[in-house]
């Protein structure tokens, strides 16, 4: 989990972890099954390290890590200042895709066409399981929101798959 | 899908829908379109198909062909093991009627009617009584989240509302099959969610469903997806069987 993530979570209040990760598990739906419990415990013991949180421990109870309640330091709230503010986006990986089609053609090692076809059905495949994924979320929740962009990211990915499969089979006899 | 003739008979008879050869052809001569080329295709029961291709693959002619809307110029088609490509006219419109339900993309609801007069026209042109076509046509309307609009006019529900409608309006008649002409075509994304849950539901009752599209949502919702170009089938994809498990990484999550 990202350290900035689990920073700007704890903005809103000091929290336990297991608030933390229910939060996230809210926010993330079916994607944050995955999260194991013990990620967080993990990350906020590096934040704290680095002095970006300090961490409180609840009266009368031994040394156990989901009894301790974390809070922002100044350093840590001018950190997730810095993030939000920060504009940053995934870069599409497509130019792999798009060099292994020319490579392949130019070599005559494998037809491009059933090259599209084949990531084609992987990522039919996967829109199939985002789709269930998002109709099993009750409307409007911020899981399905997310699920959402999964949706319309692979839709992007299928019509420039279509626009690949376009151009290759019109270019299937020459070198 | 080559394997025409010898093994027709006994396909069509297990078959829902059975195509062999079936073609359509416009103009003549230099002018000759053939906008169904040879087409052969098997739809089981309970299964849902889905037909992908570019504008002016020839899908839409197909499903009008499949759907008994149009005649094909050669071929053989059969629906639940009656072969109805040469029905007369009169027979064909009954069978459109009780057999087969249709959704296109541009609802095509009786602007004069309400939700539920729409609902239940096809159960009163099939010979139903007036209250058992009303309490099918609640029923259905209830099955599409719609039970509190059937009062209703067209004009005053949304898209992806009327769409519903259309779709239980398809239903009225147990239909055999429902043939979908790009039901969230005009759709936005919340509206087309709504038409592949209902679609969902209806795949799980053992609606045997035929949709053609260009949305790849309702592709992937598919059990077979067939991709058509030039009027033929160039390609099928079986979409069943576990899930990839790759969510997360789609999300941008690393565990």
């Amino acid at each position: 989990m990202q350290q900035e993530v689990v920073l700007a979570l704890l903005a809103k209040e000091p929290s336990h972890g297991y608030q933390l990760r229910a939060r996230l598990v809210q926010a993330l739906g079916p994607l944050g099954d995955a999260m194991n419990a013990g990620q967080i415990y993990v990350t906020l013991g590096r934040l704290e390290k680095a002095g970006l949180v300090a961490c409180e421990q609840a009266a009368g109870v031994a040394d156990r890590p989901d009894r301790k309640v974390y809070a922002l330091t100044a350093a840590g709230q001018q950190r997730v200042a810095g993030w939000l503010s920060e504009v940053s986006w995934p870069k599409p990986d497509l130019a792999e895709f798009h060099l292994k089609l020319i490579a392949a053609a130019a070599a005559r090692l494998a037809d491009p066409v059933a090259m599209v076809d084949a990531q084609r059905r992987e990522l039919l495949r996967r829109l199939r399981d985002a789709q269930r994924a998002a109709m099993a979320e009750p409307g409007r929740s911020d899981a399905g929101l997310l699920l959402e962009g999964i949706v319309l990211r692979l839709q992007a990915d299928l019509r420039w798959l279509e626009a690949c499969e376009r151009n290759w089979t019109g270019r299937k006899d020459q070198p | 899908m080559s394997d025409a003739g010898t093994t027709m008979s006994s396909t069509a008879s297990t078959s829902m829908l059975c195509a062999r050869g079936l073609r359509k052809e416009y103009g003549k001569e230099a002018g000759l379109v053939r906008a169904v080329d040879e087409v052969d295709l098997d739809v089981a029961q309970a299964e849902t198909v889905a037909i992908m291709g570019p504008s002016g693959c020839g899908k839409s002619t197909l499903l009008h062909l499949l759907g008994g809307l149009d005649r094909p110029s050669a071929g053989e088609l059969w629906l639940a093991g009656q072969r109805i490509d040469g029905m007369s006219e009169r027979a064909l419109a009954r069978l459109r009627r009780e057999a087969i339900g249709f959704v296109f993309q541009a609802f095509h609801l009786m602007d004069e009617l309400t939700a539920v007069e729409n609902v239940e026209l096809p159960a009163l042109l099939a010979g139903r009584s007036p209250r058992a076509a009303r309490r099918r046509a609640i029923g259905l309307l209830e099955r599409v989240g719609l039970a509190d609009r059937a009062k209703f006019l067209p004009s005053a529900l949304s898209g992806g509302q009327r769409q519903r409608a259309a779709i239980a309006r398809a239903l009225a008649n147990d239909p055999l099959v429902v043939l979908a002409d790009e039901p969230t075509g005009n759709l936005d994304s919340e509206a087309t969610l709504d038409v592949l849950r209902l679609f969902d539901t209806l795949h799980a009752a053992g609606q045997t469903l035929v949709v053609v599209t260009h949305d790849s949502r309702i592709a992937a919702t598919a059990d077979r997806l067939i991709t058509m170009r030039d009027g033929a089938f160039i390609d099928e994809t079986r979409l069943t069987g576990g899930t990839t498990g790759q969510l997360s990484a789609l999300a941008g999550l690393d565990g």
